[in-house]
C-alpha cells in the first residue's frame, strides 16, 4: 500500500470513536431561492465508508461542499471532528480543510503545475519537507497508473487522466475525511474498480470515505459500504437508519 | 504553523507559473519611478540650494556708501567699519578691496576705467550672526549717525523673489512625487486584482487544501513586490543616470547659482532607496488586495 508518506506518530490522535461528521436539521439556501437542501439530519461514523447517491439535481454537491467547508449552511449545525463548524471563527478553518482530502466533480487542477506538483499540493500547504515529497507523489502517480505522465499539464491529459491526478491529490496526505464527488466519472470500469479500492485501502487505515456517485456497479463494490440517497435536498432515509449510524444498511437495496 | 508557513512561501515558485505575473506592470512601474526619482531630485535639490542661499547669503548686509569725495568716502568707510566691528550680533566685517571693485565694474566700464576717476561706491560686506537680522534697524541707525551717506542694503531684498521662486518649485516637486506615489499605488493595486483574477482558480484550490490567507497572501505580495522593486529599480538608476549627466553639464557651466542647485549627498541616498520603498508599498498594498478578496471566501 503505497499510502503511507507518513509516519503514524504525526497524525493528530484519533478522537473518541463518536460520529466524525454530524448535521442537525441542515438546511441550505444559494441566494433568494427556495432551499437547495432542507432538513438534513444525519451523522457519519469515523472509521465509516459511504456512498451519497440520487438523482442529478439533488444536492449531492451542495452536501459535499458542505463537508469539505467550501460553504456555511443558512440554517442548522454541523459538527466536523467534534467541533462547531458553523460558528468556528474564519481562522481556524484551514487547519480542519487539511483534515479532509477532496476529490472535485471538475477536478480542479492547477492548470499550470505538472501532475506531480498538483499531487504535492496538499503536502507542500502542509508544509512537508521538500525531501519527503518526491518519494509518496511518485508512488501515488504509480497507483493511479500516471507514472509515465508526471510531468505533464493537466491540459495535456484526457479526461480519466485528470481526474486520477486529482484523487492522488486528495488521498496524498492521507485526509481523516475523504470526501469525492463522483470520482469514476471519467473512467474505464476496470480503473474505476482500482480506484474505489485504493479508497478502501485508505478506509481500512481509518479514513472516512464519502463517494457521490450515479454508478450503481460502484456501490456494489464495497461490501461495507453504507448508502445515503438524497432526493430534491432531502434525504432519502425512510427506515431511519442513518438516524442511528452505528447500524449499518445493506448496499443491496436495488442496487445488486 | 509558522515554519510550516514558512516554507510553503520559500517554494511559491514551485506553486505558481514561472516569470513575471503581471506582464507590463514592471515597465510601468520603471517608468513612474524615473519620474518620481526626477521629481523627488528636483524637489531635493531646490531645497538644498534654497538652503544653501538662505546660509551664506540670508544673514548678509551690505553697506554702500556713496560719496563724491574719495577722501571722505574713505574715511566714512573706515568709520563705518571700525564702528561694525564693535557692533553687537554682527559676526564679520569686510570692507570690499577696490580691486575687486574694479574687477566687477570692468565688464561694464572697461579696463581704463580707473576708481578714482569715477564716483563708485564703497562697499562693506557685514555678516549678522544668528538673529543677528532683528538687529537690523538699530544696525541702520548706527551706520547713519557715523555715516550719513550710507545704506544699509539687505541682500535678502533682492534675493527675495528668487527664494520666492526655489520654495513653490519646491512645493511642485512635493505634489509632483505625492502624485507619481498615488499612482505606483493605485498601479500596485491594479497589478494584485489583476493577478487575483488570473489565478482566481488557484486561489481557490489552494484555500481549500487548507492554505491559510497569510500563506496565499505572501505568495502573491512577493511576486508583486519582487515586480516592483525590479521595474523600481531599472526607473531609478535611469533618473540616477540622467542626473549625473546633467550634473556633469552644470558643473561644466560654472555658475554659481546653478551650482546652488546641485544634489547633495543625501538626496542620492534617497533616490536609491526609492525603489525599495515603492517595493514595501506594494507588499503593504497587495496585501490589503489580496486578503480582503480571501474574505470573501469561506
Ligand atoms: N452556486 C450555486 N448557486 C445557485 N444554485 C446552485 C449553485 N450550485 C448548485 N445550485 C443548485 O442546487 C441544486 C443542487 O445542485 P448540486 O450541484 O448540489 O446537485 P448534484 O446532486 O451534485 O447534481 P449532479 O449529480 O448533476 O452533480 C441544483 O438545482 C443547482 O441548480
Ligand atoms: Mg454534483
Amino acid at each position: 500500500m503505497p499510502l503511507v508518506a507518513r509516519d503514524e506518530g504525526s497524525r493528530p490522535p484519533v478522537t473518541a470513536p463518536g460520529p466524525i461528521v454530524r448535521f442537525d436539521n441542515v438546511g441550505l439556501r444559494y441566494g433568494t431561492g427556495a432551499e437547495t437542501l432542507s432538513d438534513l439530519s444525519f451523522s457519519l461514523r469515523t472509521g465509516g465508508f459511504y456512498f451519497l447517491t440520487g438523482p442529478s439535481g439533488a444536492g449531492k454537491t451542495s452536501l459535499l461542499k458542505l463537508l469539505y467547508l467550501a460553504l456555511r449552511p443558512s440554517r442548522g449545525l454541523i459538527r466536523l471532528f467534534g467541533e462547531d463548524i458553523v460558528t468556528m471563527p474564519r481562522g481556524r478553518l484551514p487547519g480542519f480543510r487539511r483534515r479532509i482530502g477532496v476529490v472535485f466533480q471538475e477536478f480542479r487542477l492547477v492548470p499550470h503545475l505538472s501532475a506531480f506538483d498538483n499531487v504535492a499540493l496538499p503536502l507542500r500547504v502542509a508544509g512537508v519537507d521538500e525531501r519527503d515529497i518526491a518519494t509518496p507523489v511518485n508512488e501515488m502517480l504509480a497507483w493511479v497508473g500516471l507514472s509515465d505522465r508526471a510531468s505533464a499539464r493537466p491540459a495535456t491529459l484526457s479526461g480519466g487522466e485528470q481526474q486520477r491526478v486529482a484523487i492522488a491529490r486528495a488521498v496524498i496526505a492521507r485526509p481523516e475525511l475523504l470526501v469525492a464527488d463522483e470520482p469514476t466519472g471519467n473512467v474505464d470500469p476496470e480503473m474505476a474498480k482500482r480506484l474505489i479500492h485504493l479508497f478502501d485501502a485508505l478506509n481500512k487505515l481509518g479514513t472516512t470515505v464519502i463517494v457521490a456517485t450515479h454508478d450503481l456497479h460502484l456501490l456494489t463494490s464495497v461490501p461495507s459500504a453504507e448508502m445515503i440517497r438524497l432526493d430534491r435536498g432531502q434525504l432519502a432515509d425512510p427506515t431511519g437508519a442513518l438516524r442511528n449510524p452505528p447500524r449499518k444498511v445493506e448496499a443491496a437495496g436495488g442496487a445488486r | 504553523m509558522t515554519a510550516a508557513a514558512r516554507d510553503f512561501g520559500a517554494r511559491d515558485g514551485r506553486l505558481f507559473p514561472e516569470g513575471r505575473l503581471s506582464g507590463p506592470m514592471p515597465w510601468v512601474i520603471a517608468i513612474m519611478m524615473f519620474l518620481t526619482a526626477l521629481a523627488a531630485a528636483t524637489g531635493l535639490g531646490l531645497a538644498a540650494g534654497a538652503e544653501r542661499i538662505e546660509g551664506q547669503i540670508g544673514n548678509r548686509v551690505t553697506v554702500q556708501i556713496v560719496e563724491a569725495n574719495p577722501e571722505l568716502r574713505d574715511r566714512q568707510a573706515v568709520a563705518v567699519a571700525a564702528m561694525l566691528e564693535r557692533a553687537e550680533g554682527v559676526t564679520r566685517v569686510r570692507p570690499v578691496p577696490a580691486d575687486e571693485l574694479d574687477a566687477l565694474l570692468e565688464p561694464w566700464l572697461g579696463a581704463s576705467a580707473a576708481t578714482a576717476e569715477l564716483p563708485v561706491p564703497a562697499l562693506i560686506d557685514v555678516d549678522l550672526g544668528a538673529g543677528g537680522r532683528a538687529r537690523l534697524p538699530q544696525l541702520r541707525a548706527a551706520v547713519q549717525e557715523v555715516a550719513p551717506a550710507a545704506m544699509v542694503s539687505d541682500v535678502a531684498d533682492w534675493l527675495g523673489p528668487f527664494s520666492g521662486l526655489l520654495a513653490s518649485l519646491q512645493w511642485l516637486a512635493a505634489g509632483l512625487v505625492a502624485l507619481m506615489i498615488a499612482a505606483t499605488a493605485a498601479t500596485v493595486v491594479l497589478a494584485a486584482r489583476s493577478s487575483l483574477n488570473t489565478h482566481g482558480q488557484t486561489i481557490e484550490i489552494l484555500h481549500l487544501m487548507g492554505a491559510t490567507d497569510q500563506q496565499i497572501a505572501r505568495m502573491f505580495q512577493r511576486r508583486i513586490a519582487l515586480d516592483v522593486l525590479f521595474g523600481g529599480i531599472v526607473g531609478a538608476a535611469l533618473a540616477i543616470l540622467v542626473l549625473v549627466l546633467i550634473g556633469g553639464r552644470v558643473a561644466a557651466i560654472g555658475s554659481e547659482l546653478l551650482g546652488s542647485i546641485a544634489l547633495p549627498g543625501h538626496a542620492w541616498v534617497v533616490l536609491a532607496l526609492l525603489p525599495f520603498a515603492g517595493a514595501v508599498l506594494a507588499l503593504l498594498v497587495a496585501r490589503v488586495t489580496i486578503q480582503r478578496a480571501l474574505g470573501r471566501l469561506l
